[in-house]
């Protein structure tokens, strides 16, 4: 189904079953423990033995020898893959850096062997047995000090890396009111439960992976490409995720390795990284500097707006695009934005959760919260002003590396938005929230030892369109089964997609099966960029509407007249049941969505509204969040509680960026230094007390046949900056540096009394 | 992992016989340290010794009127005792500020004592490290420093002991009860249980090789206002960047432990006696040539802070 005319009325629009706040189906299964994940697929492979990933001990330089004596002899070795014996490995279209490395060492703990053995324990002690030598060489470990060699990077999926609007230089220098402040985002960790794991089969020449991925059909082609073989041979199923973040994207060591493990030793083979592996051996989201200059009338009209980035990753990386969002957000007539890359020899970086506009919009919004009270306006008010109802900074988008990416080419110097409800969301926000008490003066509020202050930031994330296809299958019980290799990441696609069949079929939610995570399936939009939930369910919509003409057909009515509702179909006085028109043959639907130019002519988008309340101990300098509202308009709602669900997750992350989450660089070694969850910290219960979500009514026929957009990342896009500019209002400081710990507000604090 | 033997002790004595066997042989009980330890091979027993069952997991009032805390005496029911809560309160606070629950049900009095650093370098085998080997160097000088010693570190080791409920034993002077290999039993003040790295920071504590700790006694409770402040980033489930454990007395008079600066929980009596002057008179003797790092001194100020507010506290309780 191409979709390339605006949505008018279609089944979903009867809302029975689609955005109803249903518990997710596979909910069951998996506080039950019978949901298998990849590590635990034991019945697929019981004769499977066990790899570890030996990790490189430097961060750049070279391998000398691996003398593998002692590691063979320790107690039930089978086997030791190293670049050496590995074969000659390609390189997949999603890595940077090499999966195997050796002789070259190109960032640490990048995987340079595995150790394969008949338990997990030997596995690990003999790992722990290899002697590796190598020779170091100088890195380049710290963004501070490579910026001024960062360079302009090739355009990527974001657009070009640079855009100007307008005359930025003149219009900042003649404008009334001036903001100039430069912010640091730290490097972080996607910090999923489940770490990446797989575990790996061959027959003959067929390689299955049971693994823990977000993107089948990339990881299919990545596998395919890295080991030299027939995309065909190669199947994926990952069922069950634990949270991945961005950091499952890809292809990674485990399942690399775990599929040269099981070719050397003949048996099936499991991988898991620990947790340092996770931290140092797979992407991450990367370092950011950012200046953000700001020009305005005495009024509050933005006139100038720049924002530049710098960010590293190793050779032929790409930026975090941290300026993508500030083409978007607000208006003024003169523009500039760019981002300039480093290199670094630090692990390489990727996407996490909303890349570009999570640490962009920790930086952008800190900067209109410093401007509205240089203005002396409240800061709701001051974005209210600079709302623009149409793109202000649209650059042509040259055609990307993405192989999902499309090519035509329609460039619309200033779409309007498809829905645009940021001001709405602003307001019912600020009165929820009960804003208009707020006194505007900073520092003036207590409560006991707490300073308490309110902040407030705007959120935005873009709604990106995904090809994604699916089978919907109709037997004679009457059962729909959904089979897609859409993944489920925690998020609720298997629930989602369910009641989008049982939307479309006029069936209930428990007359719907959905397979999920097989490449055998269609291929789908896979999980990210919140771009699953409405493209995956577009496709569900597409495959569904070819099993209602095979329907309908059997029923001997046109389909566009055939109502689907019990069970039944029914049209012009005729009517039947789903089980017996199925037959015992069954009826099957299969199609996909794919989008013409609506994303060129409209610019989609979704936004949202945070609003924080902290407490800063007036000793300490801790700062406790206190309460969070978030207000989204995300197009249709496909199930309220699990993208409330999303939201609320996101908005807890957002808090971990703002206040904890850190990964230290020890620039003399070239590494994470807090590679585990006790030094890498991320909010826990006793940080998150109140968190409220509300959803504006909104559906948006522009970008999809569901009407619907995601939401998973519009939640942490803001949050960092609420908190940031609540810490502002509750002390007068500023902190331009993520996160906001304590030991950055100390001096400033006032001193306790009885200090002597 | 080492490969190693275990074996169940079922009377101390039995248990410290045991250890006499066994040259490498380590003691285990809740396990909540030393197994993740042993994994990432920081910790290579030969043998491991469980002592969880050897009924040393009652508490029992003293003669004296003080409290004998049983070594195998879980956190969590250590920190819900009513004598605790009532005559040690300082004790109690500390414990429940320390790890979650689910760890704090398995982890022991005496292998709190005896945990060890979370310095990362530590927890980093490719590192070099002098607690793990000595002589190997220290990665942490230089490098990460946040969580590390302001005071009493070493050319050798700038670690910091991660216990809380420490720090609360130290302001309480309890003593540690240990038995030895030869069945020997004897009494060692906190205070010099634990030790400052200087040039052997591998060796942590006073106890010789194959010494059980047996209980952990408290003197007659001495009253007072009691506080355990811990300072971290986030709420819970966070090691201290600083905590201070204090017993303040009615006339101003008090006790002062400090936590996450040294590498033992951080007293100085001496310093006590400026109590009733303030804060800042007790700290600058508390932490007299302090050498904290860029990234670590900060801890100097917070503990000031902190000690300003509990003498605060205390005296607005006074009334």
């Amino acid at each position: 189904m191409k979709f390339d005319t605006p949505a008018t009325t279609n089944p979903i629009d009867q809302l029975k079953v689609v955005g109803q706040p249903f518990d997710r189906i596979d909910g069951p299964a998996k506080t039950t423990g019978t949901a298998r994940y990849a590590y635990e697929s034991h019945d697929v492979a019981p004769d499977a033995v066990y790899g570890c990933i030996v990790g490189a001990a430097i961060a750049k330089g070279r391998i000398l020898s691996i003398d593998e004596t002692d590691a063979k002899a320790a107690p039930g070795v089978l086997g030791i893959v190293t670049a050496e014996n590995a074969g000659k490995l390609g390189q997949g279209d999603f890595n940077t850096a090499k999966l195997l490395g050796g002789p070259e060492v190109d960032h640490y703990h990048q995987a340079i062997a595995v150790v394969v053995a008949g338990t997990f324990e030997q596995a690990r002690a003999a790992a722990q047995r290899l002697r590796v030598r190598y020779e170091p060489s100088r890195g380049r470990f710290d963004l501070a000090a490579a910026k001024d060699t960062a360079v302009k990077p090739k355009p990527g999926a974001g657009g070009p890396s640079d855009s100007s609007v307008g005359d930025f230089a003149t219009a900042f220098a003649a404008a009334p009111v001036q903001f100039d402040a430069t912010y640091t985002t730290p490097d972080q960790t996607h910090a999923m439960m489940e770490p990446h794991a797989t575990v790996a089969k061959w027959d003959g020449n067929q390689l299955t992976m049971w693994t823990s991925n977000q993107m089948i059909a990339w990881t299919v082609g990545d596998v395919a490409k890295t080991l030299g073989i027939p995309k065909e041979d190669v199947r994926l199923i990952s069922p069950y995720i634990g949270g991945g973040f961005g950091g499952k994207l890809f292809l990674r060591a485990d399942a690399l390795l775990a599929a040269l493990a099981a070719r050397a030793v003949r048996r099936p083979v499991k991988v898991a990284l620990p947790r340092p592996l996770v931290i140092n051996n797979t992407t991450h989201r990367p370092a950011t500097i950012q200046r953000i200059r700001l020009g305005a009338t005495r009024d509050g009209k933005l006139t100038a707006i720049a924002h530049e980035s710098w960010s590293g990753d190793q050779p032929d990386g790409e930026p975090e695009t941290a300026v993508s969002q500030t083409r978007l957000l607000y208006a003024g007539e003169h523009r500039l934005t760019a981002m300039r890359l480093a290199v670094l020899d630090l692990p390489e970086g990727n996407s996490m959760r909303a890349p570009g506009e999570a640490p962009g919009m920790m930086a952008l919004e800190i900067a209109i919260d410093e401007m509205a009270e240089k203005l002396g306006l409240d800061p709701v008010e001051f974005r209210i002003r600079n709302d623009t109802q149409v793109v202000p900074d649209n650059p042509v988008k040259a055609d990307s590396d993405d192989p999902q990416a499309k090519g035509e080419q329609t460039h619309v110097p200033h779409p309007p938005f498809s829905q645009r409800q940021l001001v709405e969301c602003l307001r019912r926000g600020a009165e929820k929230f009960g804003w208009a008490r707020r006194n505007p003066k900073p520092a003036q509020a207590r409560d006991g030892r707490w300073l308490v202050g309110t902040g407030v930031a705007a959120a935005f994330r873009n709604n990106l369109l995904m090809k994604s296809a699916a089978r919907v299958r109709l037997d004679q019980r009457g059962i729909v089964t959904v089979e897609t290799d859409m993944t489920d990441i925690g998020t609720g696609s298997y629930t989602i997609i369910a009641q989008t069949a049982a939307e479309m079929m006029g069936v209930s939610l428990d007359e719907v099966v959905v397979n999920l995570g097989d490449s055998r399936f269609p291929v789908s939009c896979g999980s990210g960029g919140q771009f699953g939930a409405a493209n995956s369910t577009s496709g569900v919509f597409a495959a569904c509407v070819k099993l209602r003409e095979a329907v309908a057909r059997k029923l001997g009515v046109e389909a566009g007249e055939a109502t689907f509702a019990h069970g039944r179909v029914f049209a012009g006085g005729r009517s039947g049941t789903l089980a017996e028109l199925a037959g015992p043959a069954g009826l099957t639907g299969e199609d996909g969505i794919e989008y013409g130019d609506l994303d060129k002519r409209y610019q989609q988008s979704t936004f949202g509204a945070h609003f924080v309340e902290v407490g800063v101990d007036a000793v300490t300098g801790e700062t406790r969040v206190r309460r969070m509202l978030a207000v989204c308009a995300a197009g249709r709602i496909l199930n309220p509680k699990s993208a409330r669900s999303q939201v609320i997750g996101a908005m807890t992350m957002g808090v971990g960026a703002a206040l904890m989450e850190d990964l230290v660089v020890d620039k003399r070694k070239g590494f994470f230094v807090n590679h585990d969850l006790a030094g890498y910290e991320v909010p826990v219960h006793a940080d998150i007390p109140h968190q409220e979500v509300i959803f504006l009514e909104e559906t948006d026929p522009i970008a999809s046949p569901m009407k619907a957009k995601g939401v998973g990342e519009l939640g942490i896009c803001g949050v960092g900056a609420a908190v940031a500019n609540a810490i502002h209002h509750a002390t007068g400081i500023r902190i331009r540096d993520y996160p906001i710990t304590l030991d950055k507000l100390l001096e400033r604090l006032p001193l306790p009394t009885d200090s002597g | 992992m080492r490969p190693f033997t275990y074996e169940r002790a079922r009377t101390p004595a039995e248990a410290a016989a045991a250890a006499k066997r066994h040259a490498g042989a380590k003691f285990v009980a809740g396990g909540t340290n030393l197994l993740d330890l042993m994994k990432l091979e920081i910790e290579t027993p030969t043998h491991l010794i469980d002592v969880n069952g050897l009924g040393l997991d009652t508490l029992e009032t003293t003669p004296e009127g003080g409290l004998r805390i049983g070594a195998l005496v879980r956190n969590t029911d250590l920190a819900a005792d009513a004598r605790v809560r009532r005559d040690y309160g300082v004790l109690a606070r500390a414990l429940l500020a320390g790890a979650s629950g689910q760890l704090r049900n398995m982890a022991t009095t005496a292998g709190n004592l005896l945990q060890r650093t979370r310095c990362p370098y530590f927890y980093d085998t490719n590192m070099p490290c002098n607690k793990r080997v000595p002589g190997d160097g220290c990665a942490a000088i230089g490098g990460f420093t946040r969580q590390h010693a302001v005071i009493g570190a070493s050319d050798a080791c700038i670690a910091t002991h991660p216990s809380d409920m420490a720090v609360a034993l130290r302001v309480l002077d309890a003593t540690v009860e240990t038995i030895g290999p030869d069945g020997a039993t004897r009494r060692i003040p906190l205070a010099d249980f634990h030790r400052l790295p200087g040039d052997q920071p591998q060796v942590e504590t006073a106890l010789a090789a194959g010494e059980l700790i047996t209980a952990v006694t408290l003197p007659r409770p001495v009253g007072g206002a009691h506080f355990y402040r811990k300072v971290r980033d986030r709420a819970s489930f966070a090691f201290a960047l600083v905590s201070v454990a204090a017993i303040v007395q009615r006339d101003g008079s008090g006790r002062v432990a400090l936590g996450g600066v040294a590498h033992k929980p951080w007293r100085v009596e001496a310093a006590e006696s400026e109590m009733t002057k303030g804060a800042r008179a007790v700290v600058a003797r508390l932490l007299a040539g302090a050498k904290p790092t860029t990234e670590n001194a900060f801890k100097l100020k917070l503990v000031e802070r902190v000690l300003a507010a509990v003498l605060a506290e205390a005296k607005g309780a006074r009334g």
